[in-house]
């Protein structure tokens, strides 16, 4: 295959059998490598086993993924809009802000609500970490962290430790303390360590365990007093931007969305990759799931959300519109699950009608791109969080139009 | 998009492609000489425009052509007047489209913002230079020009691009074949990195998929069932404590209450998960099971969730717990499992690990599922706690709307827990709080 004659651009020891030699520069995984002709041949060749040959891989790829689709294709025997026709259209919804919470000095990058249905976490660009009684717009903790961009943040179940990651490729538990004299940073335990930033973190059923996302490529189950790893994933091509675990009885499952455009669904005791979807156009910016658990619902740069259903295993709406121009950053369900939040980039919050795939209102009021969006946990209320550094919570006038 | 693309400063970040591709659809889209945007000659002054438009006119054409509202087509067309795809006659500088007579036009699409990226622009002044090296003075009319904007525009760099035009074009006389088999080197790398896909696909071919109409419904009946209980959608009793400021649906919700509310026992028929995730719920479910003499299961079946959630430290120890309570012969506790899954259990007990009781725990929780779970719901004790369960009224609007009420403060959970409370404390103090609010 390879003729030994070309004029090669460096010249040098190879990375990999030290002999100096003419090098051929290629990449892996963007990461340059310098290898005389021999060895690249020699890896090449390893890959492929006996009687392979590219071609021979690259036809048997395209051939199994087309044998997939109708597979999938076969069981589908009905759209969801079409099935929605015989539920009743949505009555208007009138859902305007109620508090508007002015203490970030910059941009709020992520936010989290605890089990009281009240407080909630918030973390943003300059380094700070608040904690909130939402309803009586009371500063409970704030912390000081030395690193800036805090991309994610997470509140206990127990509510008495918030977690928090960025830019410091650590994933670090927070004990909260009500004395008022303790400095709260000082305490701080680094928890999970990546080798690039943590895109998303979150607690799973108790205190003790911590799921990280990051831009290293993998998620990883961390043990919350020992800061050992449990159980890391592996399966993405690129950047994981976010993930959530799923309300199942049995509790084993997550999913995670990334760069590479897929959403993969993990099974957290092996550590394999279940199921994967790869139809969004760009990059998965957040993923959450359907309050059943057999669903969950994406949102992208190319500025779509999509619902996957587990069990059919496939994408089964695409919730778009011509008029929406910019990526959607984040995503959240009303307790029912038939109302979908999504924050997008051009600063609005969108509102999906999950079933019927139409949209069912539109809010105004950030002036900058929405970063987060969460409905409460009883479902009252929903807060947004934005870098025009503030967060607002909005719910639906219902009761008062009755 | 990344961080990575976040923090470029310089160019124009990737994450912006796709909107930019969605702009330009509908820049398009406004030009289409049928159904397009009606332009005219505008008045500027003294100066005749052609090929201008109004900002009113822009704003009906995108309420017309997207069927949204004035507020979206305002916000819409702001967002491309900001992004240099349309932009305003009168007063250039502001970039804000306004919604009357005054004069617009399009941007050319030579500067439109996905194009004018530094490293285009350098391959494409390199690539030029090339072709003016190879062919002396041979370039179009229109390379001309653009070479000659170039050149000012990025004259900084002019050097660079005469040395790499020079360089590039002696290389690829020598460089042919071997571009050829460095590509073909990548390629190989890439299938190395990718075979994995291809198991994959093989796995996902192998699995069970249930049929679109059952998982559909499925959806359907969800969210039918629950949209009484969400607030968004049909408010909630006694009122939205968001809106009329008042604590008291928190309070009457609280973990542990006297008398629990009609919609939250109701949820616990739902599913078995809904009555496991409730605290009263399983309280009422071990009172139950205590009657039929199975309260074990639900015993065994937390322990066993104790050990899933707990420290990594205390594994051996729980471990050795649940099976001096739960498992050994003549246990106090005995759980009655079938004998696969005992000898299994007991198997992996000799080297204990975090997932070693999960088919037992399984076997139990479908035990009491299939089982104990609903025969409780036919059951008096349920039937009774349903009757018994209030329904709270609709608190009246105040007659001043405009005086806001007192928001009450609520204990912190991390105070509840640093003081380590008894049970009956806690239902002392929601007592109490129901009594102030």
């Amino acid at each position: 295959m390879c003729d030994q004659t070309f004029v090669a651009a460096t010249f040098g020891p190879c990375e990999n059998c030290s002999t100096p030699s003419p090098l051929i520069n290629i990449y892996i995984k963007s990461e340059p490598i310098n290898y005389c002709s021999l060895c690249v041949e020699m890896m090449a060749c390893q890959g492929l086993q006996k009687g392979e040959s590219l071609v021979s891989l690259k036809r048997e790829s395209e051939s199994l993924k087309k044998k997939l689709e109708e597979e999938r294709k076969k069981l589908c025997d009905v759209e969801l809009n079409q099935v929605a026709e015989k539920i009743e259209v949505l009555g208007a919804l009138s859902i305007k802000t109620r508090r508007v919470l002015k203490g970030h000095g910059n941009k709020v990058l992520c936010m989290d609500w605890c089990k009281d249905k009240r407080r909630l976490v918030s973390s943003s660009q300059d380094g700070k970490l608040i904690v909130w009684d939402a309803f009586t717009l009371n500063k409970e903790h704030g912390v000081s962290l030395p690193c800036t961009w805090i991309m994610t943040c997470a509140y206990a179940p127990s509510g008495c430790a918030v977690a928090c990651g960025g830019l410091d490729n650590k994933c670090s538990v927070i004990p909260l303390s009500m004395d008022r004299n303790e400095n709260l940073a000082a305490k701080k335990k680094s928890v999970a360590m990546h080798t690039n930033y943590v895109s998303g973190c979150t607690f799973t059923n108790s205190d003790m365990q911590l799921l990280t996302s990051s831009g290293d490529g993998t998620c990883a189950l961390w043990d919350v007093e020992s800061g050992q790893l449990l159980q890391s994933f592996h399966g993405h091509t690129a950047d994981v931007l976010s993930l959530d675990l799923a309300p199942s009885e049995t509790g084993n499952t997550f999913v995670s969305g990334g760069c590479d455009m897929k959403a993969n669904v993990w099974d957290m005791r092996s550590g394999q990759n279940i199921q994967s979807f790869e139809s969004h156009e760009s990059d998965i910016n957040c993923v959450k799931y359907y309050p059943s658990g057999d669903a969950f619902a994406s949102a992208s740069d190319d500025a779509t959300c999509r619902f996957y259903d587990l069990r059919a295993d496939r994408e089964v709406a695409v919730y778009q519109k011509d008029s929406i121009v910019f990526g959607a950053s984040t995503v959240d369900f009303s307790l029912s699950g038939r109302l979908l939040f999504a924050g997008y980039n051009d600063y609005t919050i969108n509102v999906w009608d999950v079933l019927k795939g139409t949209r069912a209102s539109i809010l105004f009021g950030h002036e900058n791109r929405v970063s987060r969006v969460r409905v409460s946990p009883d479902g009252t209320a929903l807060c947004s969080a934005s870098w025009d550094n503030t967060l607002r919570w909005a719910t639906d006038f219902v009761t008062e139009n009755k | 998009m990344t961080i990575n693309t976040l923090l470029v400063k310089e160019g124009c970040p990737q994450e912006q492609m796709a909107c930019f591709r969605k702009m330009e659809k509908v820049i398009v889209a406004m030009q289409d000489p049928d159904m397009g945007m009606k332009m005219r000659n505008q008045r500027l002054l003294i100066t005749v425009i052609p090929h201008a438009m109004t900002g009113h006119d822009i704003i009906t054409w995108l309420i017309q052509k997207y069927c949204i509202s004035e507020e979206e087509a305002l916000h819409l067309g702001n967002l491309l007047v900001k992004y240099g795809y349309i932009y305003p006659l009168k007063e250039p500088r502001s970039l804000v489209l306004r919604r009357d007579e005054s004069p617009y036009r399009f941007q050319t699409p030579y500067f439109w913002t996905s194009t004018q990226w530094p490293a285009t622009e350098l391959d494409y002044a390199i690539y030029l230079a090339k072709k003016n090296i190879r062919k002396q003075g041979e370039l179009m009319e229109y390379e001309k020009e653009r070479y000659s904007l170039l050149h000012k525009r990025i004259n900084h760099t002019w050097d660079f691009v005469v040395m790499q035009a020079r360089e590039q074009l002696r290389a690829s006389k020598q460089r042919r074949k071997a571009d050829r088999i460095v590509l073909e080197c990548q390629e190989q790398a890439y299938w190395l990195i990718n075979r994995p896909a291809i198991e994959a696909c093989q796995r996902a071919l192998g699995r069970n998929r249930v049929k679109s109409s059952n998982c559909l419904e499925g959806f359907l009946k969800h969210s039918e069932q629950y949209q009484n209980h969400d607030p968004i959608m049909q408010g909630c009793l006694p009122s939205n404590p968001w809106i009329s400021d008042d604590a008291a649906h928190w309070t009457m919700n609280a973990d542990v209450v006297p008398v629990p509310t009609r919609l939250r026992v109701e949820r616990w028929s739902f599913s078995f998960m809904e009555l496991l995730s409730d605290t009263m719920g399983r309280k009422e479910f071990m009172t139950y099971l205590e009657k039929e003499f199975s309260a074990e299961n639900l015993c065994f079946w937390q322990a066993c969730e104790e050990i899933r959630h707990g420290e990594n430290s205390r594994i051996s120890e729980k471990v050795n717990e649940i099976y001096k309570n739960f498992l050994a012969p003549g246990a106090a506790r005995w759980v009655n499992i079938d004998s696969k899954t005992m000898y299994k259990t007991l198997e992996g007990i000799k080297r204990p690990h975090r997932f070693v009781m999960d088919d037992a725990q399984m076997h139990i929780y479908f035990l009491m599922k299939k089982d104990s779970y609903p025969r409780y719901l036919k059951s008096d004790l349920y039937k009774n706690m349903l009757a018994k369960a209030i329904v709270p009224q609709e608190t009246k609007k105040s007659v001043f709307p405009f005086m806001r009420r007192q928001r009450h403060s609520s204990p912190s959970p991390a105070q509840a827990a640093t003081q380590a409370t008894e049970e009956d404390g806690r239902v002392k103090e929601a007592g109490q709080a129901g009594a102030n609010a």
